[in-house]
């Protein structure tokens, strides 16, 4: 992917570089870094196989990840992917992130074709059959280094453990002794499908007993995070953010602020008002301290109050001249729903929300005395862009940005955008010293990249037997690629692959459907959330077919059973989580609730058990269960741990998160104002991996999706009543059983 | 600019920061000790949690003069190396995603069990309830505990 920064806006074009298919499949052309091209290192150095993995005369294997580690795990899941085709022996693996470097180390997923971004679940789906190449090449090298130090046929020789071994003869070496002559050749060895495991050979894939390399570092304090870097003759700096995206501050309480012991600047500049310091106290007084007004002439969220706006969201779900995009169509929809005997209505919300990342955004950059090249140490989920930007504000070429990816304290879409990278660079580039920029915690809410507020319009026809003939979903909202992906969102004409994810029925048998979506303009910096689109419009999608469901007189299971009857693995998932949960079972008081949901390849499907407090309103979720299939599954422990890490995120969602936007500004300033899910909210949550003889698919988000509709099922089949506007807070769910 | 002393990780420390500085930036950014995170500077998270005389304490909510003369422990001095009942858990049980809250997360659960070595499920989750993990690893946080509890 290449990235051009064209008047102030940036330009992506992305290519397949280094991935040929061909006709007897993929064949990985790998680029070699700077050591190793054709000569043996020797003791000394370890021997570079390709960009992906070294060895050290100590037998130590470093296989380089070349995503981003922010708790989904691909520190570990990606290298052993490498190791199983290596034959590596997994307690001599060591780790490295990679350089923000796409054409060696981009993604070939579908998705980003070459991109090297951490997002969507598609690490594992995207570089498993890259990383399977590149260790099986390394392995080749060796092979055919020791076959032709020991004089046999290379087919004489097996692999294990960091080990080739010639039976015949009983002789055993290491990889560790192998690459003292080794020589990597400069062309080399062409890996197909065919020289790969079959899966029944894999030793390490699949394994419940081999934890994640990170966790050790994280039960001791030793991870290194972004916020943890330092680098010599820094100094500090906090930021108070604009409130809104083109404000920029006009009166500034300057002269007050510098009167603060240790500070020893403060910059009004266009994304707000910066305090340098010798300290983060120093910084951190500075900005409570600063009193500022703004400039919102240029802001287009200027005067925007989001409980005003949904009157305007609603009439335009029904407006049937407004523009809209089709994400998804099949059949006719005017016969689907005008022409039914039966038509069924609702209108679904959802509320802005906020990432809420432990770790606030923050970087330390360092530009180099010309202004023309910089280091950042920063935890990204797209250092690429992070140094495309920064190249361009530097007036430089994206070789000259060095990005030192640390872990991230939570992502969940929020380390995409490249914010406090680019600040803490314009903030070095003034100053000429390293600035380490942490933003306080009221600081990241303000400067928020929120998942949409969405209103959904739904039609839904039924023929005179009762049939689902019709779908008609639209989706209004602010169109997240406009903002999050200007590129995309220019070659598509303005669509939003962000925002729109799980608008389509692609697994459901309706004869007649429109799924399409119309755009608001509020200048938010709206942006992806775990669960994308998927997670609003699958909420509305999975509740609705519920009222359908009843309308139609048919059970809640057996309609999507029916619905999925050619669709073998979306039933699968649905009957595996009817069957785990006993969800026909019933229970005195409590209610039952379930949903389906796919996420790029990713099937599940979930129930929830409720009661719900009359007085209060309070929804308690008893049990929440979810059947996945992700294909093949690399890590069954660490694959549970994401599902029930993203069901608690859903649960959180789905309960209790929201913040509401006035002139312009979020309207939240802390976890007190913003409260997200805590021990004593969650359930026990069961999960199972429906495995699947298919490729391996992503986890980071597919188990948030069907929280809500699930939730939002379960109360109505306690209750009767419907909920339609997440999340379904206390005061929401009382007022909806008073209706 | 005085300079205060107390003792960190068995260690004398003396720091010179104004004294109303959060024991947070002392312990991270004076001392370098990074294990301690920043999460909101409220008390609202726990990611800041360390031990004052033994007691779970948010470092972002004292001041480093108050904590003048006291014994301080963080994540990195809760054992020798990483062999508090707890971490071991920790790695047993696959307790954390992204990390970030983790440290704090220990340290809170450290004070339990100094004080409780056989907490119940409810006892752990309402002393727990302070610490966020945003992640959503709060099933296997007590699973953890059980199992630190259990082994010892």
């Amino acid at each position: 992917m290449t990235i051009h920064i064209k008047n102030g806006s940036i330009d992506t074009s992305i290519s397949r570089r280094g991935f040929v298919a061909g006709a007897a499949g993929l064949t990985f052309a790998f680029t070699l870094g700077g050591l190793g091209r054709g000569i043996a290192i020797g003791e000394t150095k370890p021997t570079q196989f390709n960009a992906w993995v070294s060895i050290g005369s100590d037998n130590t294997v470093t296989i380089v990840c070349p995503t981003a580690e922010m708790g989904q795990g691909v520190y570990t899941s990606l290298p052993l992917i490498l190791a199983e085709e290596l034959d590596a022996d997994w307690s001599k693996v060591k780790v490295e992130f990679a350089p923000a470097n796409p054409k060696v180390y981009g993604n070939t997923h579908r998705l980003f074709e070459g991109a090297q971004i951490t997002a969507a679940s598609v690490s594992v789906p995207g570089y498993f059959m890259p990383l399977r190449m590149a260790g099986a090449q390394a392995r080749k090298v060796l092979l055919d280094a020791a076959a032709e130090k020991w004089n046999v046929p290379v087919g004489e020789l097996t692999t294990a453990n960091n080990t080739i071994t010639h039976k015949k003869s009983g002789r055993k070496i290491s990889y560790g002794e192998v690459v003292a002559f080794a020589k990597v050749p400069a062309e080399p060895p062409k890996i197909t499908e065919a020289d790969l495991k079959k899966r029944s050979q894999f030793k390490l894939i699949g394994r419940k007993d081999l934890g994640r390399k990170d966790v050790p570092l994280k039960a001791t304090g030793k991870a290194q995070y972004g916020i943890d870097v330092s680098v010599p003759g820094m100094i500090y700096a906090s930021v108070l953010q604009a409130p809104m995206e083109g404000a920029k501050p006009k009166d500034v309480n300057v002269p007050e602020i510098m009167k603060i012991k240790g500070v020893e600047k403060v910059i009004p500049l266009p994304f707000g008002v910066a305090v340098l310091g010798d300290s983060v106290e120093a910084t951190r007084k500075g900005v409570a301290a600063l009193k500022a007004t703004w400039d919102t002439a240029g802001a287009q969220a200027a005067g925007f109050d989001s409980e005003k706006a949904k009157a305007d969201y609603a009439a335009k779900g029904k407006d049937p001249n407004i523009e809209t995009k089709v994400e998804y169509q099949v059949g006719d929809i005017n016969a689907g729903v005008a022409g039914a005997a039966k038509t069924i209505e609702a209108a679904y919300w959802t509320e802005y929300t906020y990432h809420a990342q432990m770790e606030p955004m923050n970087a330390v950059a360092s530009v180099a005395e010309d202004g023309k090249s910089a280091d950042i140490w920063t935890g990204t989920q797209f250092g690429a862009l992070a140094g495309f930007i920064v190249s361009g504000i530097l007036k430089t070429t994206p070789d000259k940005i060095r990005v030192h990816n640390q872990f991230l304290g939570g992502g969940y879409g929020r380390r995409i955008w490249p914010d406090a990278a680019i600040q803490a660079t314009i903030l070095s580039n003034i100053t000429k010293k390293p600035v380490k920029l942490i933003l306080t915690r009221e600081e990241d809410i303000a400067a928020a990249r929120p998942r949409p507020m969405t209103h959904h319009a739904m039609t839904a026809g039924l023929d005179a037997k009762g049939n689902l003939v019709g779908w008609h979903h639209r989706l209004v909202s602010e169109n997240v690629d406009a903002v999050a992906a200007p590129p995309r969102f220019k070659a598509t004409g303005g669509k939003d692959y962000i925002g729109a994810r799980g608008l389509d029925q692609a697994f459901y048998a309706i004869p007649n459907v429109l799924a399409e979506y119309t755009r608001e303009q509020r200048g938010m910096r709206v942006h992806a959330w775990r669960g994308i689109g998927s997670g609003y419009n699958k909420f509305a999608a999975e509740a609705f077919l519920d009222e359908v469901a009843q309308a139609a007189g048919k059970d809640p299971l057996a309609l999507r059973l029916e619905l999925t009857k050619d669709k073998p693995r979306a039933a699968g998932v649905l009957k595996a989580v009817a069957e785990m949960s006993d969800f026909k079972k019933k229970r005195p008081g409590h209610g039952m609730g379930i949903a389906f949901s796919d996420y790029h390849d990713t099937l599940s499907a979930g129930v929830a058990e409720i009661s719900v407090d009359e007085t209060t309103g309070k929804i308690k979720v008893h049990n929440f269960w979810l059947a996945v299939d992700p294909g093949l599954v690399i890590q069954p422990d660490h694959v549970v741990g994401q599902a029930e890490s993203a069901v608690v995120y859903g649960l959180s969602a789905a309960l209790i998160e929201q913040f509401a936007v006035k002139d312009g500004a979020v309207q939240a300033t802390n976890f007190d104002s913003y409260p997200v899910m805590r021990m004593s909210d969650v359930p026990p949550i069961h999960v199972k991996i429906v495995a699947t003889d298919n490729p391996p698919t992503g986890m980071g988000e597919i188990g948030v999706v069907t929280v809500a509709p699930a939730i939002a099922n379960a109360v109505a089949q306690l209750t009767g009543k419907r909920l339609r506007h997440v999340p379904m807070t206390a005061e929401r769910v009382k007022a909806a059983l008073k209706a | 600019m005085a300079a205060t002393a107390f003792t960190i990780n068995g260690k004398a420390a003396s720091v010179e920061a104004e004294p109303d500085t959060p024991l947070l930036w002392v312990v991270r950014e004076h001392l370098k000790l990074t294990g301690t995170k920043f999460g909101c500077g409220a008390g609202l998270c726990g990611a800041c949690t360390v031990h004052i005389d033994g007691k779970a304490i948010r470092s972002c909510q004292i001041s480093v003069s108050q904590a003048a003369g006291k014994k301080v422990t963080t994540i990195e001095g809760l054992s020798p190396n990483g062999t508090h009942p707890l971490q071991k858990a920790w790695v047993a049980e696959q307790v954390p995603q992204c990390g970030y809250c983790q440290s704090g997360q220990i340290m809170q659960a450290a004070s339990l069990l100094a004080s409780n070595k056989k907490p119940t499920r409810d006892q752990i989750v309402a002393h727990m309830d302070g610490n966020i993990c945003r992640c959503g690893t709060y099933p296997r946080i007590v699973r953890a505990i059980e199992r630190a509890a259990r082994e010892g």
